[in-house]
C-alpha cells in the first residue's frame, strides 16, 4: 500500500473515495479559493483603518503589518481607527467644528426597519406557507404562483406606483411606510421558502400528535414550527441580507429621519464637493458589515442544516 | 364499553374505491387484525376509524357513539403509526407524556404515568434522550407507550412491526400481545404478515381490493376459508389450488380427476350441489400423506426440488398432468429428487371452490 503513494498523494491530494476527511493539499487549495473570495472584503476593511492620505498612494499599501518582514516597508501602513470617529462626527466646513453626521441614526433605521420587516415577514410568511402546505385551496399552485409574481417584476418598474400610492396614504419617508414596503417585498420568498420546509415534514407525525388530542394550532406550534427552526434561520438570514442591502425603495421612499445606511452612503459620496473620500466610505461599509456578520455567525449551524434541508436522507 | 363497530364504510378517492362496504364490529378486550395484501385498503380502514380519512359513506362508531365527523382529536383514540411518527422536537419522556396533555393533569401526576408507562417498555434508561438518538426496538417500544399512556376509547396499530429486524419482531409481538392482554380495550392492527395476523389477533379480517372477504378466528380462516383468495392468502407454504375433474358424488365421497390420477376422496355433502366438469380444489401442503406404493386413489407425482426448513421439509412435485404439487413431509421422512411419489390427502382435508371462487360447505 504504502509504496503506492503518487506526488499527489504526498502533497495531500488523496484520491477523491467520497470517505473521511480530505487531506492537507485539498484543504489548503479550498483556503486560497475562499481567500481570493474574500479580498475584496479584506480590502475594504484595510482601507477603512488606513490613514486618509494613504487612500490612492502609489505604490499602494496592502497591510497594517509586515508579517514578520515579509511584505517591504513600502507597502506597509500604520492602522488608525479614526476614519470610523468621522463616519459619526467630522469637520464638514473648512475650519469649523466637528458636526454629528446623522449616521447614528441612519444605523438605527437599518437595523430597525430591516429587523422588524423581516420578522414580520417571517411571522405571516411562516402562517401563511403552514396553510399553503397543509389546507391547500383549490387553485392552491395558482394562488401561490402569482404571489412570486410580485418578485418578478424589477424594482424600478413599480416604484413609480407605489411612491404615487404611498402620497396618497401619507406613508413616504414614515417607518411605516418602508417598513409595510419591505415585509410585502419579503414575503414571497418567505413563504415559497416556509412552504418547502413544511412539505418535507412527516404528516404521520401531525396525524399522531392530532390523535394524541392536539388541536391544529397545537399541531403548528408544538410539532411543526420546532422542526424547522433551520428553515426559519436560513429565511431569517436571506430576508434579512436583501433588506439590509436594499437601496432603490429606500432612496425613493425614506424621509430624512428614515433614512438607511446605503442611502445616506450614497449621498455621503455624492456630496461636499472634495471628491470621495474613499476611508471615511471603507469605514462606513466596515460597520454596515457587522450587523448581518454578526447574525449570519450565531445562525450558521442552521444555516447549514437549512440550506441543505431535503437534500440529506434524515 | 371500548368497542368498534363499521357499518358499510366505503372510502374513495376520485374515481377510486379504497374501501368497500367494509363492516367489522371488534368488542371490547378484542383484538382483530386487518389483513391483506399491500394496497387492499387496509390503513385506509384503519385511517377512518382514527378519523384521519373521512368516510364516504357509512358509519364509524366507537364506544357506542357515531364519530363519523369528528375530528382526531375527538375521538379519544390512541394509534401506533408505521413509521412510530415520534415527535422529533421532544424528548422520550415527553414523548410519551404528550397525549396526556389534554387531561390536566399536576406535573407529578405526568411524571408518575409517563414512568410507570417507561417501566413496563422498558423505557427508563433513555427517557431524556431524542427521539432521533435511540435504538430502533426502542423507538418502536416509545411509539406503543405513548399509546398506552392514556386510557383511550380503542387501540389502533398501523403495520407496527413492519420496520423491526425478525429477531426484534418476534420479542415485540409477544410483548405487545401482554400488554394488549392487559388493558381490555377494542384493537385493530394492520399487518400483512399473516403470522403476526395469527399469532395476536382473536379475529382476523381478510382484505383485497378494499373488500373484507372474511372474518373469523385463525382457526377459522386457516381450517374453512371462505374463498380461494383466503386458502391462498393463509397458511405458508401457500396451498395447493388445483383444477380437477369432478365426476359422481355419492354421499360425501366424491370421484375426481386430480392431475391425471382418479381418486376417490370425501368430501362436504354441499358438493352434491355441484354439476359435474372442472372445478378447483385447495389442499394444504401438511396435508398429504405420502406413500411409498401405488394404492388406490392416490395422487401420481414426481418430486423434482427438495427444500429442507429445518424440522420440516418442503418438497416440490411434478403431477403426472404436469400440475405443481407443494408438499411438507416431516424431516425424518428421506425422499429424493426424481422418486416416485404416491400422494394420499387427508380426510376432510380437501376444500372444494365453485365456478365462482367460494367455498362449498353446508
Amino acid at each position: 500500500m504504502a509504496e503506492n503513494i503518487s506526488i499527489l498523494e504526498r502533497l495531500g491530494f488523496r484520491k477523491a473515495s467520497g470517505v473521511g476527511e480530505a487531506g492537507w493539499g485539498h484543504t489548503l487549495f479550498a483556503a486560497v479559493v475562499a481567500f481570493i473570495y474574500f479580498l475584496p472584503v479584506l480590502f475594504i476593511i484595510f482601507m477603512a483603518i488606513k490613514p486618509q492620505t494613504l487612500a490612492l498612494s502609489v505604490p499602494p499599501t496592502i497591510s497594517p503589518t509586515t508579517l514578520f518582514g515579509l511584505i517591504p516597508d513600502e507597502y506597509v501602513f500604520s492602522p488608525t481607527f479614526e476614519n470610523f470617529g468621522s463616519v459619526f462626527s467630522r469637520v464638514m466646513t473648512p475650519g469649523g467644528a466637528p458636526e454629528n453626521t446623522g449616521f447614528d441614526l441612519y444605523f438605527f433605521n437599518s437595523i430597525l426597519i430591516a429587523s422588524v420587516s423581516v420578522l414580520l415577514a417571517l411571522v405571516i410568511g411562516t402562517l401563511a406557507a403552514f396553510g399553503f402546505s397543509r389546507y391547500p385551496l383549490k387553485g392552491n399552485d395558482t394562488y401561490l404562483f402569482i404571489i412570486l409574481t410580485t418578485r418578478m417584476l424589477p424594482a424600478i418598474v413599480v416604484i413609480i406606483p407605489v411612491i404615487l400610492m404611498f402620497r396618497v396614504v401619507h406613508l413616504s419617508g414614515s417607518y411605516l411606510g418602508i417598513i409595510l414596503l419591505y415585509t410585502a417585498f419579503n414575503l414571497a420568498f418567505t413563504i415559497w421558502m416556509m412552504k418547502s420546509f413544511f412539505d418535507e415534514l412527516s404528516l404521520d407525525v401531525e396525524d399522531a400528535a392530532r390523535i394524541d388530542g392536539s388541536s391544529g394550532f397545537r399541531v403548528f406550534f408544538k410539532i411543526c414550527l420546532p422542526q424547522v427552526i433551520a428553515g426559519l434561520a436560513a429565511t431569517f438570514v436571506f430576508g434579512l441580507i436583501l433588506t439590509w442591502n436594499e437601496f432603490l425603495f429606500a432612496l425613493l421612499l425614506s424621509g430624512p429621519d428614515t433614512r438607511t445606511v446605503p442611502v445616506a452612503m450614497n449621498q455621503a459620496v455624492s456630496s461636499g464637493g472634495r471628491g470621495t473620500d474613499w476611508t471615511l466610505l471603507a469605514a462606513i461599509e466596515t460597520l454596515f458589515l457587522i450587523p448581518v456578520f454578526l447574525v449570519t455567525f450565531f445562525l450558521q449551524n442552521h444555516l447549514l442544516r437549512g440550506v441543505t434541508f431535503g437534500t440529506v436522507k434524515r | 364499553m371500548s368497542t368498534i363497530e363499521i357499518k358499510k364504510a366505503t372510502k374513495r378517492f376520485g374515481d377510486f374505491v379504497a374501501v368497500r362496504d367494509a363492516d367489522l364490529s371488534v368488542g371490547a378486550g378484542e383484538v382483530v387484525c386487518l389483513l391483506g395484501p399491500s394496497g387492499c385498503g387496509k390503513t385506509t380502514t384503519l385511517r377512518m376509524i382514527a378519523g384521519l380519512e373521512r368516510t364516504t359513506s357509512g358509519d364509524i362508531i366507537i364506544a357506542g357513539q357515531r364519530m363519523n365527523e369528528l375530528p382526531p382529536e375527538k375521538r379519544d383514540i390512541a394509534m401506533v403509526f408505521q413509521f412510530y411518527a415520534l415527535y422529533p422536537a421532544l424528548t422520550v419522556g415527553e414523548n410519551i407524556a404528550m397525549p396526556l396533555h389534554y387531561e390536566k393533569l399536576s406535573k407529578s401526576e405526568i411524571d408518575s404515568r409517563v414512568m410507570n408507562v417507561a417501566k413496563i417498555m422498558h423505557l427508563t434508561d433513555v427517557l431524556d434522550r431524542m427521539p432521533g438518538h435511540i435504538a430502533e426496538g426502542e423507538k418502536q417500544r416509545l411509539a406503543v407507550a405513548r399509546a398506552i399512556v392514556r386510557d383511550p376509547n380503542c387501540f389502533l396499530f398501523d403495520e407496527p412491526l413492519s420496520r423491526l429486524d425478525v429477531e426484534l419482531r418476534h420479542s415485540m409481538r409477544g410483548q405487545i400481545k401482554e400488554v394488549l392482554q392487559g388493558l381490555s380495550k377494542a384493537t385493530v392492527i394492520v399487518t400483512h404478515d399473516q403470522l403476526e395476523a395469527l399469532t395476536m389477533a382473536h379475529r382476523i379480517a381478510i382484505m383485497k381490493d378494499g373488500v373484507i372477504e372474511q372474518v373469523g378466528t385463525p382457526h377459522e380462516v386457516f381450517a374453512k376459508p371462505i374463498n380461494v383468495f383466503v386458502a391462498s392468502f393463509i397458511g405458508t407454504p401457500q396451498m395447493n389450488l388445483l383444477e380437477v375433474d369432478l365426476g359422481q358424488v355419492e354421499g360425501d365421497v366424491a370421484m375426481m380427476s386430480i392431475a391425471g390420477s382418479p381418486v376417490k376422496v370425501p368430501v362436504d355433502p354441499a358438493v352434491r350441489g355441484l354439476k359435474p366438469g372442472k372445478v378447483t380444489i385447495g389442499v394444504r401442503p401438511r396435508a398429504f400423506a405420502p406413500s411409498q406404493d401405488a394404492t388406490p386413489d392416490t395422487i401420481g407425482a414426481v418430486a423434482e426440488l427438495i427444500e429442507p426448513m429445518g424440522a420440516e421439509t418442503l418438497i416440490h412435485a411434478r403431477a403426472a398432468n404436469g400440475g405443481d404439487i407443494r408438499m411438507v413431509v416431516p424431516r425424518e421422512k428421506k425422499i429424493k429428487v426424481g422418486e416416485a411419489l404416491h400422494l394420499l390427502p387427508e380426510t376432510g382435508q380437501i376444500h372444494v371452490f365453485g365456478d365462482d371462487g367460494k367455498a362449498v360447505r353446508s
